[in-house]
């Protein structure tokens, strides 16, 4: 038996004949011993990836299949909403804030319109304040159904995509039936809201809440079960209370490690300490425990909608006041959603004085007295807050927005890092953010 | 471009007699526009401004004073006076302005002492004041203001604390020691304002592009405007666009 020694393929002569050996043997000569240890590599997952929930950017840094180091960037989806609406009426800056997390449009619309009204010291109607609760609700499903549905898109649940959005669609069908729009609604407004509930809305929305816990219930046998789902998520993204606290993470991330923190409860805003609802938590502060949190919050939901169906009573949608009201009647005209034809005859025909108002508030816009709050809700991902700042004239003088997305999504390393790359889908989905929010 | 408060810049006397607030003129933000509304003489006097100098005296009501004297009791009566310049109550909400020398002591006995435990920093962002935010002039003013809102989640109660800073000096201590929550927060608003977190482990942008130049949030960051593609016309930066104020 002969061998040689070629450096990269060494033979050896056996009975069966010559058995090459092909090794690269000269690695250890070359790198050293330590260059096995360190097989590092980088790895750019994004900004267009299907994985990564938008256009967000990952710095893998990769042993094998581990990765040791994980790094996000951010702001491809930046739009300047923030510095825009200083340049706008305070009415206009709803349509701005709308289209941050494109996926709760209206969190952001109720949160901006709050924090205007707090400034302006008034209260909305309570009627207006019930169909805020239920548009919101309604949109809560949505978007966590979009969580659910490209979550599991990302895991290779193709089902869970298609189901997913399907139910959402008829989510999206109920909020374009009351609003007029599937998305970027600017349906709240600063005093109340665009227009009242339409007539057909209710039972639209009733046949909606008859569906529904059915199609849960489609879900849980779906997933909930399924040996492959639970391997995917279980223990997978581990974030604590304390994690979750330090990092600023709310939302459902914080209430899956075991924490009962839903702004709805603690700081009930729009009458929610009135109604009956769960805060559902989990306490295995991992993936598996996000999904479970979020399924039983549609379900929560649910009852938060029949709830405000039943408390409905006839009233205004806007408050009384003519110099911050819009006109709130709006009905479907030739040319698209505008002013209802009595307020043109009105306005045109009667009242000089109701004229002049609207002319003054549509291009010129109220007066906000000078100061500045922060007002916290509960949006599918965790607080959002406002931080308005007027200056006394018509427009802001700054909007920031703190969105749950853009906090929660710097938990992404403290879940990944010592995880197998795979993971970092399933812990990047179960944060569930918005690159509309994240980068506003 | 005007501020909140806005001083006219040829009415600077009339300004001095009235540091807590501003002057406006006119029902548009422009001078000699030949408006004949009527409104091209309208003074206005602004009732405060968003950053007036008043403070709230004690007692503030409700758990405001709670908060407040535990503070005192955990960093001591001297670091709070000198700390705190000035505390406001507004909208039920309280804010304390503090001097950034002492920021970390403050935040850290804010998170960590039991009759406080403001453990959750929910937001980090700034505000710029321009022409307002106090009796100094020019390069002197304190325009840049970083804005913290925490959270006590035992107690249920949320503070604003604000640490105001020049353009020239805009140096702040980072908070990402207590509160790693902060990071991206610091990072967005030296991105959007250019404060400088002295302290923060990597500040970078975060939002703009890394060779941007500039923090667009500034008020005095250049809009631009639109090219009209007929009669050589453009269509004016917003912030010089005739508008209502």
């Amino acid at each position: 038996m002969t061998t040689t020694s070629d450096p990269y393929a060494g033979s050896r002569e056996t009975t069966e004949g010559r058995v090459y050996t092909v090794t690269g043997g000269d690695w250890d000569l070359t790198l050293g011993t330590e260059a096995y240890g360190a097989e590092r590599l980088v790895v750019n997952m994004g900004p267009q990836h299907p994985s990564t929930h938008g256009v967000l950017r990952l710095v893998l840094d990769l042993e094998g299949e581990t990765v040791t180091k994980a790094r996000v960037v951010i702001g491809y989806l930046h739009t300047g909403i923030e510095k825009n609406t200083e340049y706008r009426n305070w009415t206009q800056g709803t349509t701005f804030v709308t289209r941050m997390d494109y996926l709760s449009p209206l969190f952001n619309e109720a949160a901006y319109c709050m924090a205007v009204e707090k400034l302006l010291g008034i209260e909305v109607p309570p009627r207006a304040q019930t169909i805020r609760v239920l548009v919101m609700e309604i949109n809560r499903i949505a978007s966590h159904l979009v969580g659910l549905a490209t979550g599991g898109m990302e895991l290779g649940a193709l089902t869970a995509m298609t189901n997913g959005f399907r139910e959402r669609e008829m989510a999206l069908d109920l909020l374009e039936e009351i609003t007029g729009l599937r998305m970027n609604h600017a349906y709240i407004r600063p005093g109340g809201l665009a227009q009242d509930l339409p007539d057909s809305a209710v039972g639209s929305i009733r046949q909606f809440l008859e569906i529904m816990p059915g199609r849960v219930a489609d879900f849980h046998r779906l997933l909930t079960g399924q040996p492959i789902w639970q391997r995917r998520l279980k223990d997978v993204g581990w974030l604590d209370v304390s994690g979750c606290v330090a990092l600023g993470v709310t939302g459902p991330v914080l209430r899956a490690a075991g924490l009962p923190w839903d702004l709805r409860k603690v700081e009930p805003y729009l009458g929610y300490q009135t109604y009956d609802f769960e805060v559902p938590t989990a306490d295995t502060s991992d993936a598996w425990g996000r999904y479970l949190v979020r399924m039983a919050e549609v379900n929560e939901s649910l009852k938060l909608i029949a709830q405000a169906l039943d408390r409905l009573e006839p009233g205004p949608v806007m408050v009384e006041d003519r110099k911050i009201a819009w006109p709130a009647q709006l009905s479907l005209g030739p040319d698209g959603m505008g002013n209802s034809a009595e307020h043109v005859a009105h306005i045109m025909g009667q009242s000089m004085e109701a004229l002049i108002h609207h002319f003054k508030l549509v291009t010129e816009g109220f007066r906000v007295p000078a100061g500045q709050v922060y007002v916290p809700i509960e949006s599918p991902r965790g607080e959002l807050g406002y931080h308005v700042v007027s200056d006394g004239s018509t427009r802001p003088w700054r909007v920031h927005v703190r969105d749950p997305s853009f906090v929660n999504l710097q938990a992404t390393a403290a879940m990944s890092e010592g995880g197998m790359i795979a993971d970092v889908i399933a812990a990047i989905a179960s944060i569930d953010p918005v690159m509309g929010g994240v980068d506003r | 471009m005007t501020g909140p408060g806005d001083l006219e810049r040829d009415d600077a006397a009339l300004g001095a007699q009235a540091p807590s607030g501003g002057f406006r003129k006119g029902a548009f933000g422009v001078s000699g526009s030949g408006d004949t509304s009527g409104f091209g003489g309208l003074v206005r006097v602004e009732p405060g401004g968003a950053v007036a100098l008043h403070s709230t005296e004690r007692p503030y009501g409700g758990w405001f004073d709670e908060v407040t004297d535990a503070l005192v009791e955990a960093v001591g009566q001297a670091t709070y006076d000198a700390a705190v310049s000035r505390v406001l109550v507004d909208r039920g909400e309280i804010t304390y302005f503090v001097a950034r020398e002492h920021l970390l002591a403050l935040v850290r006995a804010l998170r960590d002492d039991e009759a406080l435990r403001f453990e959750l920093c929910s937001s980090v962002s700034g505000v710029d004041y321009l022409d307002s935010g106090g009796p100094a002039t020019g390069a002197h003013r304190p325009r840049l203001h970083v804005v913290y809102h925490l959270t006590s989640m035992t107690y249920r109660r949320r503070i604003r604390l604000e640490v105001a800073v020049t353009a020239e000096d805009p140096h702040v201590p980072s908070v990402t020691g207590t509160y790693p929550t902060a990071d991206w927060h610091e990072r967005e608003t030296y991105d959007m304002f250019g404060v400088v977190f002295d302290g923060h482990p990597a500040l970078t942008r975060i939002l703009m592009p890394d060779d941007w130049d500039g923090h667009p949030q500034r008020k005095d960051y250049p809009l631009g405007g639109v090219p009209v593609e007929y009669h050589d016309a453009t269509i004016p930066p917003p912030d010089t666009r005739r508008a209502y104020r």
